[in-house]
């Protein structure tokens, strides 16, 4: 069963085309990478797929229910979850508010409510705690939850990043060069990471990464992207192969 | 986890509370020049505006210049209702209570609508609005003439003559440059450490909730708050809308305490509003112990250095820049750390 089905997806700036005609599907608890160089695209991919561009044309499918066209607040509701290339966190809250930040939709109160310390502010605020706790010992950052998340080390926050984004109960996790600026060893306890949440939650993840060793080492399912367009697609170790994607990205 | 008991939230009522009664003994002793007692309910105005404000700058990170005027519509609410009523309620503290609800809404609503188009706008922009906004409100107040009759209310902006009174049940509350007269004066100094009591209970709640999380969010990162389903408009506003009603809070205050309440640049302008946002920059964004401690020096400095005349102002500004170093420099930061460091220690360890 496709979660995530896109069919002839574009957008136009002025005469730029910046995407043209991609197609994906994505099936449930997949991990799909997005590959292709510098400009051709991946993040405006993201952006469509999060709608904070609206598409020229094409649909955008998940889960059964098109969400073309829609806002971002309400394409967060309806189940993608991203994360940035330059890490967008929370800088001035604390690690634990960053996470409870993201479960902002599920567990309501009223302003009032807040204000007066309703009943209703203590029972949510409780069950956000567990649930942020929960989420934070998953990514081992349960240790530094009072810090403030400025102060944590490069490669915590871009797990932090991940445990906010999967705090909004996602259907699909979009990671965006998850391991841009890490060392080897950070990589590969990222790839560790990924794979965890993948398992742990049953998580449908498409990332966008340049590091080859990661997208060869998790991804099942490979779209190598230039200039907008789909160059190759398919199965991870044949779609490296392809002789027009080592042309165009790996270098001959 | 043991609760902490003397946490940076609590200190800031600790705070207040110990300067009330301090306060209260000195008066009580008599040791209060007329002059500082005169200054009591204006530093309670002062403080009430500088946290919210703070609402605006520290916690929602957009900078507004147009503070007094929100400040104005509130006093200027507040006291048409008193006068309106005057006697109709004869117990003051109903009167003033029903007069500062009125002035908190109106002010909000004022918010509200000044929100709606100016919190699209970012950065200068929106500071160059809001300091628009201020003024437009200063300057119809100095125009607008408000009087009741047996027939009701007639409002004009052009005199008092063209109000067209009944003469003689006519009344003219509002007169335009010459502002509102007579307000009951049913403000004190316990009223307005009430008030900022429940200012800092208002805002410290929300702070500490999801509706705060949600608006800090917004302040420091914009689409990443977007991308986890965060309501950014809607939460720019209410954090906009809370501060412009707690401004109004204070407006009604200080026009209670004045027996004759007019729109001058020199309360309700633009320096005014720069004043409001010194205290707020001085004592730190978002930080509100901060907030009330720098209106309370900043407001009680240039009177206890009036003897000094013509220095008083020079003395000021250099006062207002050694402060500024020497809480955010980092070097001035580790001098503090060194020297004043066991302070901080010996506060943990009470906790």
């Amino acid at each position: 069963m496709a979660l995530l089905e896109v069919t002839g997806l574009g957008i136009s700036f002025g005469g730029l085309r910046a995407v043209d005609d991609f197609n994906v599907i994505i099936k449930q608890g997949q991990l799909y990478g997005l590959i292709g160089p510098n400009g051709a695209g991946k993040t405006t991919i993201f952006n469509l797929l999060t709608g904070v561009y609206k598409p020229t044309d094409g649909q955008i499918v998940l889960d059964g229910e098109n969400i073309t066209g829609k806002k971002n607040v309400d394409i967060c509701k309806a189940g993608i979850a991203r994360t940035f290339q330059n890490i967008r966190l929370f800088s001035d809250l604390t690690v634990l508010d960053n996470v409870k930040a993201g479960l902002h939709n599920e567990f309501k109160y009223s302003t009032l409510s807040g204000i007066f310390r309703l009943p209703s502010y203590f029972s949510n605020e409780k069950k956000m705690d567990e649930k942020a706790y929960e989420l934070l010992k998953v990514f081992d950052l349960d240790g530094e939850a009072d810090y403030k998340a400025s102060n944590l080390p490069y490669g915590k926050q871009r797990k932090l990043e991940i445990a906010r984004a999967l705090a909004t109960d996602p259907k699909l996790l979009l990671l965006d060069e998850p391991a841009a600026g890490m060392n080897p060893n950070e990589t590969a306890e990222l790839m560790k990471t990924i794979r965890l949440v993948r398992d742990k939650f049953n998580m449908t993840i498409l990332l966008i990464e340049h590091d080859m060793k990661l997208v060869s080492g998790i991804c099942e399912k490979l779209t190598v992207l230039n200039f907008g367009q789909v160059l190759a697609q398919g199965e991870t170790a044949e779609v490296l192969k392809d002789p027009k994607v080592i042309k165009a990205y790996l270098g001959e | 986890m043991a609760k902490k008991i003397f946490t940076k939230d609590n200190s800031s009522y600790i705070i207040v509370i110990l300067a009330y009664i301090v306060v209260e003994i000195l008066l009580k002793t008599g040791s209060v020049s007329s002059l500082m007692k005169g200054l009591l309910v204006p530093l309670c105005v002062y403080v009430i505006l500088a946290i919210s404000l703070n609402i605006t700058v520290g916690i929602l990170g957009e900078l507004s210049l147009g503070h007094a005027g929100f400040m104005c519509v509130g006093a200027f609410t507040g006291a048409f209702f008193s006068r309106y009523v005057g006697d109709a309620i004869s117990f003051g503290y109903l009167r003033f209570a029903i007069a500062v609800i009125l002035g908190a809404l109106v002010a909000a609503i004022f918010g509200v609508i000044i929100g709606i188009p100016v919190l699209r706008l970012k950065g200068d922009y929106l500071a160059i609005v809001t300091l628009a906004f201020g003024e437009i409100i200063k300057n119809i107040m100095n125009v607008l003439y408000v009087g009741k009759d047996s027939l009701g209310l007639h409002i004009s902006f052009k005199d008092t003559a063209s109000l067209n009174l009944d003469s003689a049940t006519g009344d003219i509350i509002i007169k335009g440059a010459q502002g509102i007269t007579g307000t009951p004066k049913d403000s004190n100094f316990t009223i307005g450490i009430i008030l900022i009591l429940i200012t800092l209970f208002v805002t410290l709640n929300l702070i500490h909730s999801r509706t705060g999380r949600a608006i800090m969010a917004i302040r420091d990162n914009r689409i990443a708050a977007e991308s986890i389903g965060i309501n950014v408009t809607k939460y720019k506003l209410l954090a906009f809308t809370i501060s412009a009603a707690f401004a109004g809070v204070a407006g009604v205050l200080y026009a209670h305490n004045l027996a004759s309440l007019t729109a001058l640049p020199k309360n309700f302008g633009y320096n005014m509003s720069i004043m409001i946002l010194v205290y707020v920059v001085l004592g730190g964004m978002g930080n509100i112990r901060g907030s009330i401690i720098a209106a309370v020096v900043l407001t009680l400095l240039p009177e206890l250095l009036r003897g000094l005349n013509d220095y008083r102002m020079l003395i000021y500004s250099i006062v207002l820049i050694v402060v500024m170093i020497f809480s955010w420099s980092p070097t001035a930061k580790a001098f503090r750390e060194r020297y004043f460091g066991f302070l901080k220690k010996k506060k943990e360890e009470v906790s």
